[in-house]
């Protein structure tokens, strides 16, 4: 009921403010003239563009590293999760400056051409549909990456022998083989691509996107009208409602269960020398460009700022802040998950089910306006408290949930919720149902089974979604923005006070200390792999 | 499962409780960013021994400060954009400042019934390629000329700054002439409207474009720049800019007292001082924004950019024009 309550809060006083104010009756005609086309076309050609390309690498690379054995492949198949520990707006950050006209991609081009000014040549803009849409996949296709990868790695080895045996080749056992069975796997990964796509708003606003979601914003700040933004924002959430519906019928018309014994892992077949070095190179682009560069560049400010002023001691108490925040927020995520994805999956009620469902909502709703839809149900909290407690009691305590830190969590929660809930069930969904029907016929209750059964079984999966929402908590901006108490910094609070000043280099140390504590969970994702347990 | 969600909660809640607030305390929700008020910050503790404790919000200040309510700690807000100021005001999270040193320091247009008390100003104006564009002074109207088509650029027409020039365009000139001066512009844009404020300067060093829209103090950061930004600071020229037949676009910092301040008398003792002359040159300079003390000479950004005549055009008025300005630029496409 908690969790219902965390999915329910902040969607419920978003749907109130939107139906709160008649002042937002009058903007409609505007934005559905001037705003909402553009913002649509927009959002749909991002949404769309992101998705494939985050698709294409991520089915791809999950499947040669999975199937094909060339060099560097065991190294490769951990690295290409890195992107996933950048923030999508401090990736767009370093584009800009990496591929802008100081930068040195057209700096060597003017050395070498002895060109002066732009007027003489052309050079891709990084702040464009297309050049917003290469950055934000190179960001976030280790989601699709990881979810097919963990697929490919456990299915069952069987049914790729009896395709090879049946004489398939490579690109038909791709196409009729991995590809279907990679579907749901798909489906989780790209949700979450096309969800954090929806909900961005740095690097878009950044890159000069005119989103859906920027839109909101500027509805909400230069018309001050915090219910048409609501409205808008809950168009956007029908959207996203009929995706989730689609993606759900899609999974349930299958049954994508495989064996609980994973058994067997089908070999890799090693690949010749050019085949090899075009595989390698294949799977080392995405990391080059999403990790290794941006990484880099972080790297040279740092250092660059530590010899000019030296480093910050506040950063080690923000990174405390950041660790600890996160550390909680994947506790209870995890938590809520696995009681919903196991009551839903034993079909105890219709309503969890549902919930499960639709947790996505809170994952799709822009950063700020979820965060507001925490703040004013926690604050009111908050205040029936502090009044209490001085009416009976003489004691002044302030505001308990804001300043302590557990307003953030709460909005935390009902933002990461979706990852715990998918990631949790599509391992329990690897779980045969015979399992759940013997457990009960041997009198099993429902606690055993959960304990005995699902844990043990759903463990990786458990593991790997709570390592996800470690890694977006380190991330997330605005809610921990607008939420967190008075003198609590985290490093990405940080980045931004910098990157709001127009000196982003200056934020370099603390997006550095991102992207490493990020790191060691996006490398444990990488190597986790299910429980390999006796027969 | 929910015991252990509690559990975690209540221990992160040890772990985290924000430092108790002191008698000797002050808190302030600021959407200016710390390291520029730190300075001024670190002085007022060290001269009077209070305790501030920031909170650099964005979006979203006033709508927190609304739902805390009664029980809110927020003493000061520091809003650096006169609509933010005036939304504030109007929701009515404010209370007048009563301090013998504003109302001696301050002009009253700089603080409209001790409602919001102003800090700095800073100008919106012109930039210019010092290779390639001649003159030194320029009227906003005309950089809706033809002469300047493919040569102009400027950050989204949505953002604040834009919004209060916008705003202020219109007030003097109406909503026919201000619609057919966005999309001049518009018309003459070298690229998308986008990117931030210094970005324009680096577009100008690029070639990109001739003429540029920014606010002064990025001129002056610049200018102090240990990397490629000085490159964009030494290709361009600050304009001489006025509205024709009229002043500068200026758009300020200011301070408004929350309407339920625990710590009201230490909250305006922070006002005062950061009206002081020694406050003023540290703020002001280390921002390169022109100080409202008028006791403080020769401030970093005059000397940089010269004097600037404020536009006659009361913030206020601007302000109330911010919805109109924000419908126009999107009925122009002016960001697509």
């Amino acid at each position: 009921m908690l969790g219902a309550a965390l999915i329910l809060l902040p969607l419920a006083a978003l749907v109130g403010s939107a139906l709160s104010l008649r002042q937002a009756a009058e903007i409609w005609p505007h934005l559905a003239a001037h705003v909402l086309p553009t913002a649509l076309i927009q959002t749909g050609l991002l949404l769309a563009g992101v998705g494939a390309l985050s698709a294409a690498i991520g089915v791809g690379a999950a499947w040669l590293v999975t199937q094909s054995e060339f060099p560097g492949r065991g190294a490769l198949e951990w690295l290409l999760a890195l992107p996933l520990a950048l923030p999508t707006y401090i990736t767009a950050y370093i584009y800009v400056e990496f591929m802008g006209f100081n930068g040195p991609l057209q700096g060597a081009l003017r050395a070498a051409t002895g060109w002066r000014s732009l007027r003489e040549y052309w050079f891709p803009e990084p702040r464009s549909l297309p050049g917003a849409i290469v950055i934000m996949a190179l960001v976030l296709y280790p989601y699709v990456y990881l979810s097919v990868r963990a697929l490919f790695v456990v299915q069952s080895a069987a049914i790729i022998d009896a395709a090879r045996t049946l004489g398939a080749g490579r690109g038909r056992l791709f196409r009729h083989v991995g590809l279907p069975l990679a579907r749901p796997a798909l489906a989780a990964g790209l949700i979450l691509v096309l969800l954090e796509t929806l909900n961005d708003i740095g690097a878009s606003e950044y890159l000069g996107i005119r989103t859906l979601t920027l839109s909101i914003y500027t509805t909400w700040l230069n018309r001050g009208s915090l219910a048409g933004a609501s409205q808008i924002a809950c168009v956007m959430l029908l959207l996203v409602f009929a995706l989730l519906l689609g993606e759900a019928r899609l999974r349930e018309r299958r049954g994508f269960a495989i064996s609980a014994q994973p058994g067997r892992i089908a070999a890799r077949r090693r690949l010749g020398r050019g085949a090899g070095m075009l595989a390698a190179l294949a799977c080392l682009l995405p990391v080059l460009l999403g990790a290794v560069l941006p990484v880099g560049f972080l790297i040279a400010e740092t250092l660059r700022l530590q010899r000019l002023a030296g480093l910050d001691p506040a950063l080690l108490g923000q990174l405390g802040n950041a660790l600890l925040l996160a550390m909680a927020a994947s506790l209870i995520v995890l938590a809520l998950g696995f009681g919903i994805a196991a009551a839903a999956r034993r079909g105890q009620e219709r309503f969890l089910r549902l919930l499960a469902r639709f947790a996505g909502l809170g994952y799709a709703v822009p950063g700020t306006v979820l965060a507001l839809g925490v703040l004013i149900p926690v604050a009111a909290i908050d205040n029936l408290v502090a009044d209490t407690l001085r009416r009976w009691f003489g004691r002044e305590v302030g505001l308990v949930l804001i300043g302590s830190g557990a307003a953030l969590l709460v909005a935390y929660a009902a933002r990461f919720l979706a990852i715990g809930i998918n990631g949790i069930e599509s391992g329990l969904a690897r779980i045969p149902r015979r399992v759940d029907d013997a457990a009960r016929s041997l009198g099993a209750g429902g606690g055993v089974l959960l304990r005995q059964f699902y844990w043990p079984l759903a463990r990786p999966a458990i593991a790997t979604a709570g390592l996800l929402v470690f890694v977006d908590v380190l991330k997330e901006l605005p809610a921990t923005l607008l939420l967190r108490p008075l003198g609590v910094e985290t490093l990405a609070t940080t980045v931004y006070g910098h990157a709001s000043r127009g000196v982003f280099e200056e934020g370099a140390p603390a997006a550095l200390l991102i992207v490493l504590a990020g790191l060691v969970p996006a490398l444990i994702l990488a190597r986790i792999r299910p429980a390999q347990k006796e027969p | 499962m929910i015991g252990k969600t509690h559990l975690s909660l209540l221990a992160l809640s040890s772990c985290l409780l924000a430092t108790p607030v002191l008698a000797q305390s002050v808190n302030l929700y600021t959407t200016r960013e710390p390291a520029l008020l730190n300075p001024v910050l670190e002085s007022f503790t060290k001269d009077t021994g209070i305790k501030v404790n920031a909170v650099f919000l964005k979006d979203g200040l006033q709508e927190r400060i609304r739902a805390e309510g009664a029980n809110s700690p927020a003493d000061l807000m520091l809003l650096v954009d006169v609509g933010e100021i005036n939304a504030a005001v109007a929701a009515g999270i404010t209370q007048p400042i009563r301090s013998e040193t504003v109302d001696k320091v301050v002009p009253a247009q700089l603080r409209p019934d001790n409602n919001w008390v102003a800090l700095t100003q800073r100008a919106r104006i012109v930039i210019a390629s010092k290779e390639r564009v001649a003159q030194d002074a320029i009227t906003y109207e005309e950089l809706a000329e033809p002469k300047w088509k493919g040569k102009f650029c400027i950050r989204s027409g949505q953002h604040p700054y834009n919004n209060a020039f916008f705003a202020a365009y219109l007030a003097h000139n109406g909503e026919a002439k201000a619609e057919s001066y966005i999309k001049a512009l518009r018309g003459n844009a070298a690229r998308k409207p986008g990117g931030g404020d210094r970005d324009v300067a680096r577009d100008i060093q690029s070639g990109l474009c001739d003429v540029a829209i920014i606010n002064t103090y990025y001129i002056g950061l610049m200018s102090q720049a240990k990397n490629e930004q000085k490159g964009w600071f030494d290709a361009i020229k600050p304009l001489r800019t006025s509205f024709a037949g009229g002043g500068t676009h200026v758009n300020v910092s200011a301070v408004a007292l929350a309407r339920n301040a625990p710590n009201k008398d230490n909250a305006v003792k922070l006002v005062d001082y950061m009206l002081g002359e020694k406050a003023q040159a540290v703020y002001a300079n280390g921002n390169f924004e022109y100080p409202v003390n008028a006791a403080v000479k020769d401030s970093a950004a005059v000397q940089l950019l010269g004097p600037v005549t404020p536009d006659s055009l009361s913030l206020s008025e601007v302000a109330r024009h911010r919805k109109p300005a924000a419908d126009l630029v999107d009925k122009a496409g002016f960001d697509s």
